[in-house]
């Protein structure tokens, strides 16, 4: 399979008064062409910062930040500065923000706004063929046309949505990734953005990182799931494998916490805290919260092939 | 909806309008906001039902006018056989608790817990600091916050999120109230944590004997925490039930469509459409005539539903309420 994107043990470590923060550890995944990955976990597991790193984004109080990112096969975490922006961020990789629908600019007029990535990298010759390229991005998330003249106060949380993923597509960019895309809205506006990004997902090659700590609404477009607890990935798999059995005692637990409203469970909840990332504890992570763990937990455990997938745990040594 | 009155209820709320004026300009009126319309429902002693909803149907609203925080445009509100009104409100307000929607702007960002948490019994008369303080303590007990020293003398920003909601559940509860009204208590928590302050909020919900109104979009929650819930669509309530009945049978178009479109974690979800509803919620400043969801309504009876406002039918099981032309006479 023809790999877009493939990441290898990319660290991203920022810099704090008490001392590094591993927000990143060794994470390595791959994502072919036309698939999308769902990235889950708790609040602050790091997940945007995972989204950072491979988009290069990065905050001032950058301590470590090393790795591999290859896109169709080049590691773009070679390239300069200057050539990464030129031609990779937001043109051959984009970024739909967390709370994208509330950072939209409000003096400008959306459809302005969604060709302002065209135009920062001269991707078209001029204003008229930018709203046209601007057109037939809100055409594929489903903006009305003429929406392009108003202004973000003027529309809904569901449209404001779709214009901040029109803005993202509109370079035609190969990977797209959604930081906590429906989080802030409710159900109905929530199904129905789902909707267009299945429809996008099925009519085009592009292919999504979809990062969100809302394991029911991932399900509707992943075709791989990746599990992050404190910095690091403990679980990838196929989804049609994932969510009826989850393997990670630490994914277990998370989808026994998510309540459903088809099928009877008894709820469950995961006792304790997510660790400090400033000094994570030694050997696995998720220990101290785990009932199944053993004495060879004092040891960290690596990514550890199994039948039909990765787990970080020595229950599957 | 209306019911008849009976006597032994907490809480009884008949006919409540909650309309903001708008004006322009400041003084030119532009209408009302019928931001709650009519509801009415009934709470019994140690009774926890759940008001659900999309964004903007007027949650928020009916909470904080339950609450006395709104002032009634019309209607009644009676707490324990009395009617909550003017010199009756101080005391009222006593006997209920508010955790407020956003946790993360509900604390004081510069008061420690131990002052969060004393504030209302200083604000209630409670002089005597020892036992402010034994109250507080036992309060922080009750959420489970233990050692309670370990808390005490921590700000907000130090606490993680469930940490901080379960404050504001203890600053709830602090006053013992009979009744709490939780507006979205768990909303921007994750999974693990929604499960446990859920957990947390009906454990003391049963120990205590509370009433609780537990608001929230979520409906896959509901099921775990209340035996009653009330679908509000546009300010007013569309249908009402118990919560088995509701899921196993629901009669409102828009609760069949809020319904399906909550995902279960499932990978079959990647490869079918959803149904939704086109078009989006009505405004409130100048809702549709008849029925306020029947221009997003697949069942609509033209000339009906668009027309007049449905009444009430309870056409499947009794206690299972909802106003829905499709299931009352042309002529009610
Ligand atoms: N610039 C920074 N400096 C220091 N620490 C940071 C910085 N950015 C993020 N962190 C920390 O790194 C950890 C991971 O944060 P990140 O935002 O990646 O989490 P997340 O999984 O996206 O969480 P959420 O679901 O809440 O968005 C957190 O502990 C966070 O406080
Ligand atoms: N003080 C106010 N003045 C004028 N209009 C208001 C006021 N408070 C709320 N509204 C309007 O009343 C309607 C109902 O708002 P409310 O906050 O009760 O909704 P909600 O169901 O709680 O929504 P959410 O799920 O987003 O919290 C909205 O249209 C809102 O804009
Ligand atoms: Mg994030
Ligand atoms: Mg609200």
């Amino acid at each position: 399979m023809e790999q877009v994107l493939r990441v290898e043990q990319l660290n991203l470590h920022f810099r704090t008064t008490r001392g590094p923060v591993q927000a990143v550890d060794r994470v390595s995944f791959d994502l072919p062409r036309g698939f999308t990955l769902a990235v889950i976990g708790e609040s602050g597991c790091g997940k945007t910062s995972m989204a950072r790193g491979v988009l290069r984004l990065l905050p001032r109080n950058v301590q470590t930040y090393t790795g591999s990112v290859f896109l169709n096969g080049t590691d773009v975490m070679r390239l300069d500065e200057d050539r990464f922006r030129r031609e990779i961020r937001w043109v051959r990789m984009a970024l739909v923000p967390q709370a994208a629908m509330n950072s939209l600019n409000p003096v400008l007029r959306v459809g302005d706004q969604v060709a302002e990535p065209l135009i920062l990298h001269r991707r078209v010759s001029d204003k008229k063929q930018a709203l046209e390229r601007v057109r037939e991005a809100f055409r594929l998330v489903g903006v009305p046309e003429d929406f392009t003249h108003r202004y973000a106060f003027e529309l809904s949380g569901g449209m404001r949505q779709r214009v901040a993923i029109a803005m993202a597509l509109v370079t035609r960019p190969e990977l797209v990734v959604l930081d906590e895309p429906t989080s802030a809205l409710d159900v109905l506006t929530q199904a129905n953005l789902m909707n267009v990004l299945k429809r996008l997902k099925r009519d085009s090659e592009i292919s999504f990182m979809l990062i969100t700590h809302d394991i029911a609404t991932s399900s509707e477009l992943a075709d791989r799931v990746a599990v992050m607890y404190a910095g690091q990935i403990v679980e990838i798999a196929d989804a049609r494998h994932f969510y009826p059995d989850p393997m990670h005692p630490y994914s277990k637990k998370l989808m026994a916490s998510v309540p459903t409203l088809r099928q009877d469970k008894k709820l469950e909840f995961i006792p304790g805290q997510p660790p400090s990332l400033i000094q994570p504890p030694t050997g696995c992570r998720f220990k101290d919260r785990c009932a199944s763990r053993n004495e060879r937990c004092a040891e960290e455990p690596p990514l550890l092939e199994t039948r039909d997938r990765k787990v970080r745990c020595w229950l599957y040594a | 909806m209306p019911e008849a009155s009976n006597g032994n209820a907490l809480l009884s709320v008949q006919n409540l309008q909650t309309w903001f004026e708008m004006r322009r300009w400041g003084f030119i009126r532009v209408g009302f906001v019928q931001a709650v319309d009519g509801v009415s429902f009934e709470l019994k002693h140690g009774e926890a039902i759940a008001v659900v909803g999309e964004s903007g149907c007027g949650k928020t609203t009916l909470a904080r006018t339950i609450l006395g925080l709104y002032p009634p445009t019309s209607g009644r509100i009676t707490f324990e056989g009395r009617e909550v009104k003017g010199s009756a409100l101080r005391q009222y307000r006593a006997n209920v608790g508010y955790v407020q929607q956003d946790p993360y702007g509900a604390l004081p960002p510069f008061l420690p817990v131990q002052r969060i948490l004393e504030e209302p019994l200083i604000i209630q008369g409670v002089r005597d600091p020892a036992e402010r303080n034994h109250r507080v303590r036992k309060a922080l007990e009750a959420v489970k916050m233990t050692p309670v020293d370990n808390f005490l003398s921590k700000f907000p920003h130090m606490l993680s999120g469930g940490q901080q909601q379960r404050v504001v559940l203890a600053r709830a509860k602090i006053l013992e109230p009979k009744l709490i009204v939780a507006d979205e208590p768990v909303s921007m928590l994750d999974a693990s944590v929604r499960v446990e302050i859920l957990e947390l909020l009906r454990e003391l919900q049963r120990k205590s004997n509370l009433g609780v109104i537990y608001i929230t979009h979520d409906l896959s929650t509901v099921r775990f925490f209340t035996e009653r819930i009330m679908v509000m669509y546009g300010g007013k309530v569309v249908e009402e039930a118990p919560v088995k009945e509701l899921l196993a049978n629901p009669l409102h178009p828009y609760t069949r469509a809020l319904l399906a479109a909550i995902p279960d974690p499932d990978p079959h979800n990647a490869e079918v459409q959803k149904e939704v509803p086109p078009g989006e919620p009505p405004s409130l400043l100048n809702p549709p005539p008849g029925c306020r969801f029947h221009p997003r309504c697949a069942s609509l009876i033209a000339g009906r539903c668009d027309a007049k406002e449905p009444p009430i039918a309870e056409p499947a099981a009794p206690g299972h309420r909802t106003a829905c032309w499709l299931y009352a006479d042309g002529d009610a």
